[in-house]
């Protein structure tokens, strides 16, 4: 009776979890009918594919088919001569072929009514290309935010989130390990201020992110502006902003803070205290102690448990929201004084726009996120294998 | 011979002389004969009298055993050899601890300074999660040992009679060995370190039989050069291993340990002066 209630409940926790992967994997893939402004065999009068024209051709096709203006302000953003044959087809297709997503198909129509979307494509759509389109591909990784769902990519979102992490995880490790550290090993667990240090962590561990986010725009964006914008190292510069990657990664930081103070806590309470008695009988200092023997026994556990709160603030959205994540970006974060965008955001993002195609590269966007945190959670495990061995 | 061996060692300037402010003591002349004496100690947990008025005097290069039934402060009492009890929240000592004509409790001595000379033996087997080496290394490479590490190791193991079977797995985690081994492991580790007293805390109570006598035989040997107080519960242990005896019990009311009498073995276990303890001895009660 009970153990079919347990197994029940197990169930119902595998199929909400293959629900959503389905749900994914279905925007992600599917058939999808391509509409070209300008065919690209008409460029070429169909006798190559646009891709094999060389660099000076390009260029010509981009002067005869986009207005002049437009002409020179690509000229002056960066001349001709000086770009390399990708970027000028990129130019041609982004402003002379134009694609566009006149309709699409989920994966699972795709792959049970493949006949009827052909046959449904060509009544509807004459002359358009009918695509299998895998909306995560390498370009889709390596390819800057665009405003065009076709070109656009999580390059600069995952350069961002992994920015954003690196930062909390610098701030939030040692802080976080150290202050666990003193409430296990030094604090006295009688005195009534280090009861309430203690209930306030744990509290802390689950107030929600959105608040941690103004305390961060209060602090962090605002206070500390001068700082956390990077304006101080660069005297004679005007003031500047200080909505960047510093800043949301302290945010985080302090948001994993409390989780990694707790794990860390447990990870050294369970370190036998025989270790603790044998250290001090043989005239070692408190320091030696913790350094040699308690520390390298809870290693393992406060690594598992940093990784693991690393991995929930990546996911994390809504401070980073109120500490003021930019929306759209194209250029890469180059150092923590960056502008920035992560990859909840920019899921986030693209799933309010109205057009369907940017719910498919919403759902391209969670795959890498997951992906993301799988490869996270492994080096966890892998790192708490390889140093429990060590012993 | 005994007296001349001790006066020695005490006129050699040592740490706790360097640390302490006060002037060398004239407590010395007392101190002779004896490794470490207790005056008036008392050990309260919070507001618990754990031992109450222990004056008890440890012989030099002895092995005094403690016993008493459980809970009379027979462990309190040999941690408060070496002031391991400091280490337990809310435990307060009031009385003085003689060691090397100074009273190990005075403000200005530093405990780590104790504990290096008055090293200890746990009643489980507690090695270091490193290897066999570095479990007799490391007690030494903290006190500043600047010495060949390789042949402290082998000294210090061919000493607690584990060198033979070691010898070949030196990089093998300690945690690998028997219980008996361990144990072994953990007294040469205490001796590595050099210390002037050996405190065990029922070193052998984990242990099946062979392995406690290898203890045994080990103590008799270390009585040589160390001075050792065991806390056991096994009376006929006591009996084998030590020349004298405190035995402990609790005052009716304030469940306080008591020291009742102490003496040495042969007289405690024959003919001891006390009721209690003979009651004890034979059987009677605890």
């Amino acid at each position: 009776m009970w153990v079919t209630i347990f197994r029940g409940s197990t169930a119902i926790g595998i199929i909400a979890l293959l629900i959503l992967l389905v749900n994914i994997a279905n925007g992600a893939f599917g058939y999808a009918m391509i509409e070209f402004e300008v065919n690209p065999e008409e460029l070429t009068e169909g006798e190559i594919a646009i891709e094999q024209l060389d660099k000076d051709a390009l260029v010509q096709v981009l002067q005869d088919n986009v207005s002049s203006g437009l002409y020179r302000r690509l000229e002056n953003d960066k001349p001709f001569a000086e770009r390399d044959h990708e970027n000028v087809h990129n130019l041609v297709i982004e402003w002379v072929v134009k694609p566009q997503v006149a309709y699409q198909w989920t994966l699972l129509d795709s792959l049970l009514n493949r006949s009827e979307i052909q046959r449904e494509a060509e009544e509807e759509f004459p002359g358009l290309e009918l695509r299998f389109v895998s909306w995560l591909d390498t370009e889709f990784i390596t390819n800057p935010q665009s405003g065009d769902p076709i070109k656009a990519g999580v390059r600069t979102a995952i350069l961002g989130s992994l920015w954003t992490m690196l930062i909390a995880f610098l701030f939030s490790f040692p802080v976080g390990v150290g202050a666990a550290i003193y409430l296990e090993e030094f604090a006295r667990k009688d005195r009534w201020i280090n009861r309430v240090i203690q209930t306030n962590i744990n509290n802390l561990a689950g107030v929600p992110s959105i608040i941690y986010g103004i305390l961060g725009l209060a602090i962090f964006v605002r206070a500390l502006e001068v700082f956390t914008s990077g304006s101080i190292f660069n005297p004679g510069q005007l003031a500047g902003n200080g909505r960047t990657i510093l800043s949301a990664g302290l945010t985080l930081g302090l948001l994993i803070l409390p989780l990694i103070i707790i794990n860390s806590q447990q990870a050294i309470r369970a370190v036998p205290d025989s270790l603790r008695q044998a250290s001090f009988g043989l005239g070692a200092t408190r320091w030696q102690t913790i350094w040699s023997h308690v520390l390298p026994s809870a290693l393992p556990g406060i690594l598992t448990g940093t990784i693991l709160a690393v991995s929930r603030a990546i996911g994390e959205t809504a401070p980073l929201v109120v500490v003021g994540a930019s929306t759209f970006i194209t250029v890469d974060p180059e150092g923590p004084f960056s502008k920035f965008t992560t990859l909840p955001i920019q899921i986030y993002q693209w799933t309010s726009r109205p057009q369907d195609v940017f719910r498919s590269i919403a759902a391209a966007a969670i795959i890498v996120l997951l992906l993301l945190l799988l490869g996270m959670n492994t080096a966890a495990v892998v790192l708490r294998n390889r140093f429990s061995k060590r012993i | 011979m005994l007296r001349t061996s001790v006066q020695n060692k005490i006129n050699f300037p040592n740490v706790l002389e360097m640390v302490s402010s006060e002037p060398l003591p004239l407590e010395i002349e007392h101190d002779a004969g004896y490794a470490i004496q207790s005056k008036d100690l008392r050990v309260y947990y919070g507001d618990f009298l754990a031992v109450k008025d222990i004056n008890l005097k440890i012989k030099y290069q002895k092995i005094t055993a403690i016993i008493g039934s459980s809970g009379c402060g027979k462990s309190t009492m040999l941690r408060a050899f070496n002031r391991m009890n400091e280490l337990v929240p809310n435990a307060r000592v009031t009385g003085k601890v003689i060691f090397s004509g100074v009273n190990i409790y005075e403000d200005s001595i530093d405990p780590v300074e104790v504990r290096k000379r008055i090293g200890m033996v746990f009643q489980k087997p507690n090695p270091f999660p490193k290897s066999i080496y570095e479990n007799v290394a490391w007690g030494a490479k903290i006190n500043g040992f600047q010495g060949n590490m390789d042949t402290l190791v082998e000294k210090s193991l061919r000493r607690a009679v584990l060198w033979d079977e070691v010898k070949d797995k030196l990089d093998q985690s300690g945690l690998s060995l028997s219980g008996g081994q361990q144990q072994r492991l953990c007294i040469a580790r205490t001796i590595a370190v050099e210390p002037e007293i050996i405190l065990m805390d029922e070193p052998a109570s984990a242990l099946d039989p062979i392995a406690t006598l290898r203890i045994e035989e080990l103590m008799h040997e270390l009585a040589e050069e160390y001075t050792i107080i065991i806390v056991t519960h096994n009376m006929q242990q006591a009996a084998r291993v030590s020349d004298y005896t405190a035995f402990f019990s609790l005052e009716d009311e304030s469940r306080s340990g008591v020291l009742v009498e102490y003496g040495e073995t042969q007289k405690i276990f024959t003919n001891p002066d006390n009721q209690v303890t003979e009651d004890y001895i034979t059987g009677r009660f605890g």
